[in-house]
């Protein structure tokens, strides 16, 4: 009963997120330091959340991202590296919470937004939309910091000069479902599903020598099978298992091949497809075997020819296109919820199947068609319209800016933001319910709790993280809240609390009693 | 689609060569495809001139500059 756990017998559903890491750049300042770059957006942001003053910082008691799926840990290197996460500790990078229960933070040397935990698809949608008018806000609020030049940011996965930086997928799945059945099925999926939701590159090659047009921005960053690493030698299956809940009942799966979509049609079926074939294999339904010979070779191959024709080899020697092995999971789905739910399938669930597959017929026959949905597609349509206007090549200059700046998060700058504008790309959410989720937290998780008491009681959260909530509430010690289970702690279960709790105190005070 | 180099310039040529090809498989099929393109073309003539007014300025420039550090 795998799916029941946290999927209300609803296929697409399951406990997931999605963290992003932007580009920042400061034009005409190439020296800038993008570590403080990146803090002062953040910080800009964290300042001045409109509920209060108050700073809580984000508390790693429960953090091991050593951790490795296959049950072993890394000893972590005495090395002194400036990029490494416990050097940023020390210099004290901007790191917080918001009020939507969403975590706000410099990573590295790029400012990041951790969606809260949502229970479907849509939802991860509509909370990682919400990041982008946070990182938009945040920059221009740096704008008033005295002495600042404009920090620009994107929402894509290269500069291409080599250097790649990360949107990653959060599923939690069953801790019961072996790893190997993880790897077996999820590689071929995670070589074609890039036809869906690439978000696009000019250039091919780590630093984009080799002038072209490819279907993802991630594809030649990757270079082994599976593995627990991510800016070095990085794997299709990421193993880092670090479930942020009860460790005995949930594995978090940690996928770090995708790219950073703008488009919500992309988001919606990148999550939605994906978490689809995981309640296949936690239920253990595909018993087909879609194994593609050299799969790292076949993710680049894929990506490297948006004709669409390239022929993968399958283990049993057949051979299909990227578009026809999505096809061969898509049939494996549609088989999976008429057996499981029959006519009783939940509408989020009919949707994704439907869209999917209307992409996919529409790739074999016509990719250009859908322009209006996938963002390779979009993207490709304004480039080949420039190429034919004013006979570029795919070396030129303008053409590399209009895919940089495709994902530039302002609204009047970003192209992809201009094609909203202007009706041009199908949408999937209000735009008023994406504002408001900027600061609302999801009803039906425990980021619930977590962003509505930021909200009610700014001054006295001293901490937080996706596993609990500290009160500083004047008392010796600091009041720790465990938040070990993510469907703990919605509206449905601490709402009526926090109503009748108007101080931090009363609700630790209640919480104890209770 | 030429998607890799094949000289700039060539995409209208090369599209129209695809279409002539198809005319001569199904023609109702090849002509609906045909005015689809050509919609899509008129349209992506007004989308390019509303992005020349917000595209950055000095193209080579902006992106020799961008430059990031790694991540993850």
């Amino acid at each position: 009963m795998a799916r029941s756990t946290y999927a209300d017998s609803v296929s697409v559903r399951r406990i997931m997120g999605a963290e992003t890491e932007y580009g920042v750049s400061v034009p005409g300042q190439p020296s800038t330091n993008q570590m403080l770059a990146s803090s002062l957006v953040v910080n800009s942001y964290a300042n001045r959340q409109a509920t209060g003053s108050s700073r809580a910082r984000w508390d790693f008691e429960e953090e091991s991202p050593l951790r490795d799926a296959r049950g072993f840990e890394l000893p972590r290197e005495p090395v002194v590296d400036p990029s490494s996460p416990a050097n940023e500790d020390d210099l004290g990078l901007a790191n917080v919470i918001l009020t939507n229960g969403a975590r706000l933070y410099v990573d590295h040397a790029h400012p990041e937004y951790s969606t809260p935990e949502v229970t479907n698809p849509r939802d991860v949608v509509l909370w990682d939309k919400a990041g982008e008018r946070v990182m938009a806000e945040a920059a221009r609020r740096a704008l008033s910091v005295p002495g600042t030049m404009p920090v620009h940011l994107y929402k894509n996965n290269t500069d291409n000069k080599g250097v790649s930086y990360g949107c990653h997928e959060n599923y939690l799945m069953a801790r019961s479902t072996p790893f190997g059945d993880i790897v077996r099925h999820l590689i071929p999926f995670f070589v074609s599903r890039q036809v869906v939701c690439g978000a696009g590159r000019v250039g091919i090659g780590v630093d984009g020598r080799e002038a072209g047009f490819q279907l993802s921005q991630r594809a030649d960053f990757f270079e082994v099978e599976v593995g627990l690493e991510t800016t070095l030698k990085r794997p299709i299956i990421n193993t880092r298992d670090e479930p942020h809940a009860d460790p005995e009942k949930y594995r978090r799966l940690h996928v770090i091949i995708g790219d950073a979509n703008m488009s919500e049609i992309s988001t919606y079926l990148k999550v939605g497809t994906t978490s689809l074939v995981l309640a296949m294999i936690e239920d253990s339904w595909l018993d087909v075997d879609l194994t593609v010979d050299n799969p790292v070779a076949g993710l680049r191959a894929v990506s490297h020819d948006p004709s669409l024709r390239h022929l993968l080899t399958l283990g049993d020697g057949r051979k299909m296109t990227g578009v026809q092995l999505q096809m061969e999971y898509l049939e494996q789905a549609r088989k999976y919820v008429e057996d499981r739910f029959g006519t009783d399938l939940d509408s989020q669930t009919a949707d994704v199947l439907s869209r999917w597959e209307s992409v996919l017929v529409r790739l074999e026959d016509d990719p250009m068609s859908c322009s209006r949905e996938l963002d390779w597609v979009a993207k490709l349509a304004i480039l080949e319209g420039y190429r034919a206007r004013d006979g570029m090549g795919w070396d030129a200059p303008r053409l590399q800016l209009v895919d940089l700046q495709y994902s530039d998060v302002r609204p009047d700058k970003g192209l992809y933001n201009r094609l909203a504008a202007r009706g041009r790309v199908d949408l999937l959410l209000d735009e008023g319910d994406v504002v408001d989720a900027m600061t609302e937290p999801p009803h039906d998780t425990r980021a619930f709790f977590r962003g509505r008491c930021l909200a009610l009681y700014p001054q006295q959260v001293a901490a937080a993280s996706w596993d609990s909530v500290i009160f500083d509430v004047g008392r010796d010690s600091l009041q720790r809240v465990p938040t070990l289970e993510p469907l703990r702690g919605t509206k449905d279960h601490v709402g009526e609390l926090l109503a009748r709790c108007p101080t931090a105190l009363d609700l630790v005070d209640a919480l104890a009693g209770g | 689609m030429a998607t890799k180099d094949t000289g700039g310039g060539q995409q209208r040529s090369g599209r129209r060569t695809d279409q002539t090809d198809e005319v001569e498989v199904d023609e109702s099929n090849a002509s609906d495809l045909k005015e689809r393109h050509e919609k899509l073309s008129e349209d992506v003539d007004s989308l390019l001139d509303e992005i020349d007014d917000v595209l950055e300025e000095n193209a080579e420039e902006f992106v020799k500059g961008y430059v990031q550090k790694g991540g993850e």
